[in-house]
């Protein structure tokens, strides 16, 4: 029987399957944060249930935590008790738990692959859609909600129908100035947010494979904002490379097991899937979205469709636009901004700091731009001090943060204020998401870099030899 | 957490004709910070539904008392985004055990049927054929029969049948839930963990 890549590890997690029903799934590792977890620990107490396996289950506090001074008590008193809230439970039901201040606390998505968590052949879930970023070492990642989370806890399973499969296949290579983040909201401006519904989305040839693991984070972040539950690449000599001696992967004989099954982890050839899809990497600009979701983006060069030309109804196209302050016709590059946000698990972590020095070297911000640098993770943090990064940052008068979620959803202090524009590395650009009000511009970090210092939309290879 | 039973339920509707309703509109994250199951009906639709100064917003539909019922109907990809589940309790906690669309995400729709809101995926022309009707007639309802898997529009007596798979049914005519289901198996899960290392 030819297999996919996602049969391969959905079918060996299986451990019954409901007639007409779901699939009860092992669920290898388990991450929770301090705004999804709080419900489903009370539902156990209620329960009187306790955590089955409390070694597979890893707490970090992300989404709440403010970005600038840590060390101080959280001022807001409804982040701070959730923090708590984290906190005690995770002691008193013996799981690993790395809060505000740990030197290896950080966005649960980039912590898990910096400690080698996330591994090839896993089934891997959170609380968070975005969980789908650990697809990018051939796990079965995604998100679940905190009746799952509850699930989890109390059983190590989780019960779902097993999705339909999906493979995107870009070939070629990418252009220059041409970043993983541009090629994920290429795909969605091509699928809309719900084109992936109810499939797992397998990523396939070339350009994926050329790829470094930051940037098959980056894309399999992004699945679930083309509505697939998550996304994957099979392990290669790249992803062994990246997770060998990292505190939670196996050592010495372990190893060379683990190597032995991840080693057989790649779709078949001659296996099917329900649907199929290419692209040619060169067709790929960078990329800047200017509605309301993440399918509505286009490369930085082109004017913004009208809602003739797009899928779905012309009402919510306008109502979307209305809300940009953007007309049909009009083009992107020019425009003015007035915020730069650059972090979030979708480019919070180094290579994305360095994409961005890349473009502010010697040059400075822009004075009628705000902008936030929040790194992913410490480890982050430190690499960006310890390569010299941030002396470029403050010689260009750019201001680094402490690690977290940060503007990517706005739950701290860190809000767009209503009406404002940024332009964000993170994942959704819904209304209000950066904050009531906000108006927000996904794109990538030379996207960010360039309209950081020219305060508007410019097309970043005019800085890039 | 154990919900309320669902069989059939008949009533007026609440219409909401945009699509891609994104689950940070359904309850914007400034109010996914309570440590306990409370509230979230009063933030549901919370931007739209209210002024930044709190004052309610007249021509959003929840504002209108024109529109009631315990069916949110809504159009295609509602749901889509975010993983909180807070999103399906706010739906829940305001009072709707039915949420229509013609198409729903991923997540929202496994949320729902965890907490006893019943998700009913009718096709783009039965949906259009609801929203005109409401629009016609605020006082026309729906009957969502979940043991027939239908639903009807009592202005034309229009039905569709909707897809659900037979074990979530079950769990919601019973006000079952999954987790109940896993402790009941929890020697075949020790079991299989046995052979699946850390």
């Amino acid at each position: 029987m030819k297999q996919t890549l996602f049969d391969k590890v959905w079918d060996s997690h299986v451990v019954k399957s409901i007639n007409n029903g779901p699939d009860v799934l092992f669920i290898d590792r388990h991450m929770i944060h301090e705004v999804t977890s709080p419900v489903a620990f009370l539902g156990l107490k209620n329960r009187k249930l306790p955590v089955l396996y409390p070694e597979r289950t890893f707490a970090t506090a992300d989404h709440n935590t403010p970005t600038l001074n840590q060390h101080l008590p959280v001022a807001d008193p409804l982040s701070r008790n959730q923090l708590k809230a984290l906190e005690e439970n995770a002691t008193a039901h013996g799981i690993s738990y790395w809060g505000l201040g740990h030197k290896k606390n950080g966005i649960v998505h980039v912590v898990g692959p910096e400690y080698g968590i996330t591994q090839p052949g896993a089934t891997i879930v959170c609380g968070d859609s975005h969980t789908s970023t650990h697809g990018a070492f051939g796990a079965i990642a995604f998100g679940i909600g905190t009746s799952e989370v509850e699930m989890v806890l109390a059983t190590q399973c989780i019960m779902q129908p097993k999705p339909k499969k999906m493979r995107i296949s870009i070939n070629g290579s990418l252009n220059h100035g041409v970043t993983p983040k541009d090629v994920a909201l290429f795909i969605i401006s091509k699928l809309t947010t719900s084109g992936a519904t109810g499939y797992f989305v397998e990523y396939a040839g070339e350009v994926f494979e050329q790829l470094s693991m930051e940037g098959r984070m980056t894309v399999c972040n992004l699945s679930i904002e083309m509505g697939a539950r998550g996304g994957m690449i099979a392990p290669d000599e790249k992803t062994f490379e990246y997770i060998k001696g990292r505190e939670f992967t196996p050592q010495g004989s372990n190893w060379d097991k683990a190597m032995a099954y991840w080693k057989t982890l790649y779709t078949d050839e001659g296996a099917t899937f329900d649907k199929e899809l290419t692209f040619d990497g060169a067709e790929i600009d960078p990329m800047i979205t200017f509605g309301t979701n993440p399918g509505m983006g286009m490369s930085i060069t082109k004017v913004i469709p009208t809602a003739a030309s797009v899928e779905g109804g012309a009402a919510t196209y306008k109502k979307s636009l209305d809300y940009m302050g953007y007309n049909e016709g009009e083009s992107m590059i020019g425009k003015p901004i007035d915020f730069v946000f650059i972090g979030s698990c979708t480019n919070g972590r180094i290579e994305d700091f360095r994409a961005f020095a890349s473009i502010v070297k010697g040059k400075k911000r822009a004075k009628n731009v705000t902008a936030w640098l929040v790194p992913g993770s410490h480890k982050v943090l430190a690499s960006i001090k310890e390569e010299g990064l941030l002396e470029i940052f403050e010689a260009a008068e750019f201001e680094l943060r402490e690690p977290g979620c940060s503007a990517c959803l706005a739950m701290n202090d860190d809000k767009i204020p209503a009406g404002k524009y940024a332009v964000s590395t993170s994942n959704r650009n819904f209304e209000g998401r950066q904050g009531p009000g906000s108006r927000t511009l996904l794109a990538s970090p030379l996207v960010a870099a360039a309209a950081a210092i020219t305060g508007k939309i410019t097309d970043p290879r005019t800085f890039i030899q | 957490m154990a919900y309320d039973s669902f069989s059939i339920l008949t009533s007026t509707a609440v219409p909401l004709p945009i699509e891609n309703v994104d689950t940070d509109q359904i309850i914007p994250a400034r109010f996914l910070k309570a440590t306990e199951r409370v509230g979230f009906g009063d933030n549901l639709f919370r931007d739209w539904r209210y002024n930044q100064d709190d004052s309610p917003k007249a021509d959003f539909v929840l504002n209108d008392a024109t529109y009631q019922g315990k069916i949110l109907v809504g159009g295609h990809n509602f749901g889509s985004g975010s993983s909180r589940e807070h999103a399906a309790w706010a739906v829940y906690d305001y009072g709707f055990r039915c949420v229509v669309s013609s198409f729903f995400a991923d997540i929202f729709r496994n949320n729902c049927l965890n907490i006893g809101v019943l998700p009913v995926q009718v096709s783009t022309e039965f949906l259009a054929e609801i929203f005109e009707a409401i629009q016609d007639d605020p006082s026309t309802q729906l009957t969502v029969d979940l043991h027939k898997q239908s639903i009807v529009l009592s202005s034309n007596g229009k039905s569709e049948f909707f897809d659900i798979n037979d074990y979530k049914k079950d769990n919601m005519l019973n006000g079952y839930d999954d987790i109940d289901y896993l402790s009941n198996i929890k020697s075949e899960i020790e079991g299989f963990a046995l052979n699946t290392p850390l």
